[in-house]
């Protein structure tokens, strides 16, 4: 209770530190990010691919984009969401009007709040790098008056998301590096990192060149650590006292591995967890069949509501003699097919002039067909029907296939495929009395067995059908058949196979236990709906692996854009893409840099470089020009900075994608914090060489001036393009002919 | 002794089996061929390797008439043991190099002894030297280059003796060999450089130096380690340019300024019509280096990409269907008495000789470049419309001017849309032969791809003037081979149904190279690496960075370490660190390359990679006094060498039939001398 007077007794005083510059910027960051948002309310560029996400989000409608991660398309519907937007719009033509019922103003509202908060980031992130609020200042206006990343955070679009979470990793990683040691609070700095380490991965896979940045100046910052021998000292202090048999250096190790497992926990650890928690989210979320269905497993598909599972659910799960199944390749691309017959044959000769067999025509079809059936036979009896109990069908047996619309046997000889000629020619087997006996028999060869089991089971067993007389695997070869075969794909035995070719391996994925032996009752069979009801389970593991490795292996067609450019073009802006055009007048939004900033930047990254290689050879040569700490900060500096434009510019130039100049946003964003630092390095401490000298004090003003100008600048470019940024007022074609300050940009005039 | 002894006996034995081409020699034995025949070719090497292989060719009696037209095709009397020969010596070098390279890293005997067994008894190896190929030149030059650079750095306290500077020229001569092979040699070349600027940098933090002595050494390293191989590799193009001074197959790909060099083109001397006429038939080259010829034939361009109408595309190859009749605008049958000039500004129309289809563009995007239009034949016989009319403009002339054949650069502009001819030279896909694209662009930028020449000119009409065609000079005749080079480079795109390899197969040994024979019943040879050799090599990687993860902590947290552990650490990480650069180097490019990838480009990096194991493995098995006391430890070292000796000798023994020829069933038959031995399914014997 004395404690409890003396606090009755004291003032309750509340301090709080306002920094009156940031919220300044952040005020007007917010101003030029959020101002107008749902103008033009029409589908401005990418918001067509984007949008189409959002939509199926909105519906829960299965989809693989290979883009990028889930989170970014995630955050975009959580804001569409927000919005009440039910995922009914098209999403078919940029430059489309949004109806009244779509809240344009929540679609936009994340990416822009994102793209205004990087400018505060940079502002506080300039301050954890050591520099003062002056070069903070002057990194969240460059960031501010930057047209190209407004007109990018102002739509539906994710790079502002990336940026944003790439400054709050760096910046909260720094927080927690500068903080006294002795704080716990510097933990949760820690730990903010890594969370946004895994947001980073998840938004895009180049935020992962980030990610590994930040785990590299982690690294050093920990290999420093374990170098210093008086940290652990301190703390252990009461340890050593205790137990003085210890030696001493195995605990301090011991200090120095929880520091170091902290750290790894954190920013390892943490975003790995996170990045496949995105994924788990994204697929709890989207349990709906669609589009996308068909690129994957069958197992999958079955796992999705509606679909493959509603025809599919309930199916016996053991292929038993006598099963009538639909067999499908593992092949999905371009389309998945089934394994087909039907009542026409070979034609006696090819085009080219080889021979057939004549007999009737296998192919593998790729819609839902009465003729895709086959029935599971035992070679030694003749009935069709399944037993009870249901005999299964196991790795290693020998089985007859027949189809189950014309009851021809399913066979492979010694004739040349009629497309692959390399290969054998597969056919259902027609007895013309040529000398050509039977060779039905195929032998069930499980390839997953070691995962699944010995039996055959439905959609998750994958098969491949060995010809006993001559040891070939049935096998698609993918080529379509000329106008005798309908255009279907050809199906071959081959004998020399890769191993592990997924032309190889087929599933069963319709199935159920055929209980007519009459040809005509089976046929009645075939055409009615499978039937039954159980459910069936895919792990999630195996459905994020399945996902991921399609995501990153699903090739769409790469095709030059319009507006694409190749990486060394950004550097200089020779390129701009427009983003969208009033439907009649000349208002206009362009994604166009400012190009004062833009030269800024690129001049301050080129002064880095060499002060970088003046400093190091003089160091090296024993002439320390500026003192250690001062050095330490110009390399952290060097690492973030210069390190962050590397990791973001340097991979576009290996790749093999079409690339815009958004994807340079993020590497400019470094260029911008390290400017003013630099600006204010030379001012401090490059300039006070000049202190012999009498002219110290003249240079420092004139860099001042030079400073103020070249923002003053920054600001009425600024100003200029903003009509492109905003896409209004309209412009006239004289007036945009003015804007067209490169020969290569592309402005559109509207003829009048 | 006894490796060089064991190494030329493996490398030499067997060599003249089988008598037939294997896999790449139908490519570089016809090289070879060429350099005696001394007709002009074209390849996307530069020429070293294949100048060396014709030397040894002409010197064992080769006479350079076989065609090497195909793999299996057989040599019958043909003297090509000395090609084969020279190479499997050259091969035979290289475990007698890794010896030394790891003596001189690692000071022991044993790590050498190792790192030579790992290459004496690996297949791979062996496969590779024994035909006619490039690579074993090539990692001569690699091994050679690395030996001298190591030798050097021993050097480094006597500075400017004799041995010094010999060892610093000899590390010039190597790369500029291996550069000349090989593109592949700039991995080497990075090496040594990071090697020179490592060495530079601790030259430059000796204080007992001044800046006079830092720049001298600075001079000697630029002077010897670039100036030189620089003039060797412009020394070996020269010889290159002398020798072949005959027309030959590799022609199209060079301008027609190059081709006017070769004896036997129809521009050496050439005599035709000076200056452009109507009613002439003309073919028109494309300024662009590598740029082939304008080209047209019989098929459309497929749906979906842009107008069905025929495609024109550019060619490198002289072919009949690069013949083009200049017409004017209206007329089509040719005047009386002499023709007349086309001048600076005249309108043109282009008719196809073959198909008589007129030279086109609309306002279609183009098939590959969606930012210019298509350009296709259109019409028929010489009637079209008005988008078949071009405006023909001599760079740099006036309204007037005549239109000078191979010296005057033109450009077409589109009368109707003000485009101009433009070649891309990207690559079309399957339905356009992987011919180059061609297309209308309205960007009016006088550049190279948009300006053209006209190469043949037939026209009975006018008298034949004999051209002397600008000779180029020796500079321009390297850079724009080199061009080529690079373009051909890049233009080995892995097709569809072709086997591509991805980098990562590589380090496992999954899946190897069939050199010669596929069936039961023929004589196979199969590049695959022992794998025994391979995964002790994989393995050795993560090994080595374990080890230099403890040791390195271990130093950084300051633990008391002994003399001996102190010295290991440190070959650990500077011997040990320049061979893992040297792997990573010859390694990791391959993953961000778009060619067409082979099993084969791994050799380099493995012969890293096996000297590195030597290195590793024995610094393991001496470390072995950690766990156990000193005579234990003494017989654990012992018998892991042993070890490691016996399991390398024994699989050698049994997979010796994959380098020295198998026949009989395949391995995945019973009754095949290689049953059992197939460990993975991939492996194709």
């Amino acid at each position: 209770s004395w404690w409890f007077q003396k606090m009755l007794q004291l003032p309750l005083v509340v301090t709080a530190q306002v920094d009156l510059l940031l919220v300044l910027v952040s005020l007007l960051a917010f101003w030029t990010r959020l101002s107008h948002l749902s103008y033009p309310n029409a589908v401005v560029f990418d918001e067509v691919y984007y949008g189409q996400f959002v939509s199926l989000y909105m519906k829960r409608v299965f989809f693989i984009d290979d883009s990028g991660p889930p989170l970014g398309h995630m955050i975009l519907a959580f804001g569409a969401y927000l919005g009440g937007f039910d995922g009914n719009f098209v999403w078919n033509r940029i430059g489309a009007e949004y109806p009244t019922t779509v809240n344009v103003w929540s679609l936009r509202l994340l990416p822009a709040l994102c793209g205004a908060l990087c400018v505060p980031l940079v502002y506080l992130l300039t301050l954890e790098l050591k520099f003062s609020h002056l070069s903070a200042l002057g990194a969240a206006v460059l960031l501010l008056l930057e047209n190209s990343l407004i007109v990018q955070s102002r739509f539906m679009l994710l790079e502002s998301v990336l940026i944003f979470f790439v400054l709050l990793a760096f910046f909260s990683y720094l927080r927690f590096h500068n903080a006294p040691s002795s704080s716990w609070s510097r933990y949760i700095w820690l730990i903010l990192s890594g969370v946004s380490c895994g947001a980073v991965v998840g938004v895009k896979y180049m935020g992962l060149f980030s990610y590994l940045l930040l785990l590299v100046v982690a690294s050093l910052h920990t290999w420093k650590l374990i170098g210093d021998k008086t940290i652990s000292h301190v703390s252990l202090d009461f340890l050593i006292v205790s137990y003085p048999a210890f030696s001493w250096q195995t605990l301090l190790l011991q200090n120095v591995c929880v520091q170091c497992v902290h750290r790894v926990l954190c920013l390892v650890v943490v975003p790995v967890l996170l990045y496949v928690f995105w994924f788990y989210v994204h697929l709890s979320f989207l349990n709906r069949s669609g589009p996308h269905d068909q690129l994957m497993s069958s197992a999958f598909q079955a796992s999705l509501q509606g679909g493959l599972s509603r025809i599919t659910r309930g199916q016996p799960l053991e292929v038993a003699y006598g099963s009538q199944v639909t067999l499908r390749s593992s092949v999905s691309q371009p389309i998945p097919c089934w394994l087909h017959s039907h009542k026409v044959n070979y034609p006696i000769r090819y085009d080219n002039g080889r021979g057939s067999s004549h007999q009737q025509q296998v192919t593998c079809y790729p819609f839902k067909d009465v003729n895709n059936w086959w029935i599971i036979k035992d070679p030694g009896r003749q009935q069709l029907v399944v037993d009870t109990p249901p005999r299964p069908v196991r790795h290693g047996d020998v089985i007859q296939l027949v189809h189950g619309m014309t009851s021809r046997f399913l066979n492979s000889h010694d004739v040349a495929a009629p497309m692959s000629p390399h290969t054998q020619e597969v056919s259902g087997y027609i007895d013309f009395n040529v000398s050509m006996p039977a060779q039905n028999l195929w032998r069930v060869d499980i390839s997953n067995r070691e995962a699944e089991s010995e039996v055959w089971k439905t959609i998750l067993s994958e098969v491949r059908l060995v010809h006993v007389n001559t040891s070939a695997v049935l096998k698609l070869s993918g080529v379509p058949l000329p106008d005798w075969g309908f255009r279907q794909l050809e199906v071959v035995a081959d004998k020399l196979f890769k191993a592990h070719s997924s032309s190889l391996e087929w599933t069963v994925e319709e199935h159920r236990y055929g209980t007519s032996q009459e040809q005509k009752e089976r046929e009645a069979e075939l055409h009615s709906p499978t039937h039954i009801d159980v459910d069936r389970k895919i792990s999630f593991w195996a459905k994020f692996v399945e996902l991921q490795w399609k995501m990153l292996t699903v090739k769409q067609e790469e095709s030059e854009h319009k507006y694409s450019s190749s990486p060394l073009e950004w550097i200089t802006m020779e390129t701009n893409i427009a983003y969208w055009l009033h439907s009649s007048t000349n208002a206009q939004i362009h994604l166009i840099g400012n190009p004062v900033s833009w030269g800024v930047g690129n001049l301050s990254l080129l002064a880095y470089q060499l002060l970088a290689v003046v400093y190091l050879l003089r160091r090296r040569r024993g002439l320390k020009d500026v003192p250690d700490g001062v050095w330490d900060q110009f390399v952290c500096l060097g690492c973030v900075c210069v390190g962050g434009w590397l990791v973001n510019f340097v991979p576009f130039l290996l790749m093999d994608k079409t690339l815009f100049l958004y994807h340079y946003l993020p590497a400019l964003c470094y260029l911008y914090l390290l400017s003013p630092a630099l600006l204010e390095h030379a001012h401090t401490h490059l300039l006070r060489y000049a202190h012999q000298l009498q002219h110290s004090l003249t240079h420092q003003r004139a860099l001042c001036v030079g400073a103020l100008a070249v923002l003053l600048s920054i600001f009425l470019t600024y100003r200029t393009f903003c009509p492109l940024t905003y896409g209004s007022p309209e412009l006239s074609a004289h007036q945009l002919q003015g804007l067209k300050w490169r020969d290569t940009w592309d402005i559109l005039y509207r003829r009048r | 002794m006894l490796v060089a002894g064991l190494s030329f006996s493996t490398r030499l034995y067997k060599l003249t089996e089988p008598p037939h081409v294997c896999w790449d020699e139908t490519h570089f034995g016809k090289m070879g061929s060429y350099y005696i025949n001394r007709t002009f070719f074209f390849d996307v090497h530069p020429p070293l390797g294949k100048m060396l292989i014709g030397l040894a060719g002409y010197m064992s009696g080769y006479n350079g008439t076989f065609p090497f037209i195909k793999p299996g095709d057989k040599y019958e009397n043909q003297n090509y043991w000395g090609m084969r020969g020279f190479c499997a010596v050259l091969g035979s070098f290289l475990p007698i190099f890794a010896y030394l390279i790891v003596l001189e890293l690692s000071n022991s005997c044993t790590a050498a002894i190792i790192a030579a067994t790992l290459l004496i008894f690996d297949t791979g190896c062996i496969t590779i030297s024994q035909y006619i190929l490039l690579d074993p030149i090539l990692m001569f030059f690699i091994m050679a280059a690395v030996l001298s650079m190591v030798k050097f750095n021993q050097q480094r306290y006597r500075s400017f003796t004799a041995s010094w500077w010999f060892w610093l020229v000899l590390t010039g001569i190597n790369l500029a060999g291996a550069l000349g092979v090989k593109f592949v040699g700039l991995f080497v070349i990075v090496l040594v450089g990071l090697n020179t600027i490592g060495d530079l940098w601790r030259l430059l933090g000796d204080m007992s130096l001044s800046l006079v002595d830092i720049a001298k050494h600075f001079l000697a390293r630029a002077f010897a380690l670039i100036l030189l191989p620089l003039i060797l590799y412009v020394t070996i193009f020269a010889v290159h340019f002398v020798v072949l001074n005959k027309s030959g197959p590799g022609d199209g790909f060079f301008s027609s300024a190059f081709q006017s060099r070769l004896i036997g083109n129809n521009l050496h001397n050439a005599s035709m019509p000076e200056y452009l006429a109507f009613g002439s038939t003309v073919t028109i080259k494309n300024l662009r280096i590598a740029g082939g010829y304008l080209h047209s034939h019989w098929h459309l361009y497929p749906e979906g990409v842009g107008a069905r109408q025929q495609q024109v595309t550019a060619y490198l190859h002289k072919d009949y269907n690069n013949l083009w009749v200049v017409h004017r605008q209206q007329d089509n049958n040719s005047q009386s008495g002499n023709p007349d000039l086309v001048r600076h500004g005249d309108i043109v129309r282009l008719e196809h000789k073959e198909t008589t289809r007129n030279l086109h563009s609309h306002l279609h995007e183009a098939p590959l470049t969606k930012k210019h239009f298509q350009v296709t034949g259109y019409g028929i016989n010489g009637t079209g419309d008005a988008n078949d009319l071009w405006q023909m403009e001599v760079c740099g002339g006036r309204k007037g001017d005549p239109v000078k054949v191979l010296r005057s650069k033109v450009r077409f502009l589109h009368r109707a849309t003000g485009c101009v001819l433009y070649s891309s030279g990207k690559t079309l896909p399957k339905w356009g032969w992987e011919q180059i694209e061609v297309t209308c662009s309205p960007y009016l930028k006088e550049t190279p791809s948009s300006q053209w020449n006209i190469e043949d000119h037939i026209n009975p009409k006018l008298p034949n003037i004999s051209l002397s065609v600008l000779k180029p000079n020796f500079l321009e005749i390297l850079l724009e081979s080199h061009i080529v080079m690079f373009r051909g480079n890049s233009g080995l795109k892995p097709k569809d149904n072709e086997m591509n390899s991805k980098p990562w197969h590589w380090p496992i040994n999954y899946q190897g190279l069939r050199f010669s024979g596929v069936n039961a019943t023929e004589y196979r040879v199969y590049l695959l690496g022992n794998p025994v050799v391979w995964w002790i090599n994989l393995a050795s990687l993560g090994l080595y960075f374990t080890m230099v993860a403890v040791a390195s902590i271990a130093t950084q947290r300051g633990f008391s370490l002994g003399q001996q552990r102190i010295e290991h650490s440190l070959v650990l990480v500077r011997g040990g660190g320049l061979l893992m650069l040297g792997w990573l180097l010859h390694y990791a490019p391959f993953f961000t390359m778009g060619r067409i990838l082979y099993f084969h480009h791994y050799f380099p990096a493995m012969l890293f990679s096996s000297m590195l194991t030597g290195l590793t493995l024995d610094i393991l098995f001496r470390s072995a006094d950690l766990l156990l006391h000193p005579p234990y430890s003494y017989w654990f070292q012992r018998t892991g060498q042993l070890l490691l000796l016996f399991s390398i000798l024994y699989s050698f023994y049994l997979f010796h039939p994959l380098s020295y020829g198998m026949t009989g069933p395949l391995a995945h038959e019973p009754g095949s001398a290689m049953a059992g031995l197939k460990w993975m399914d991939s492996w194709e014997f």
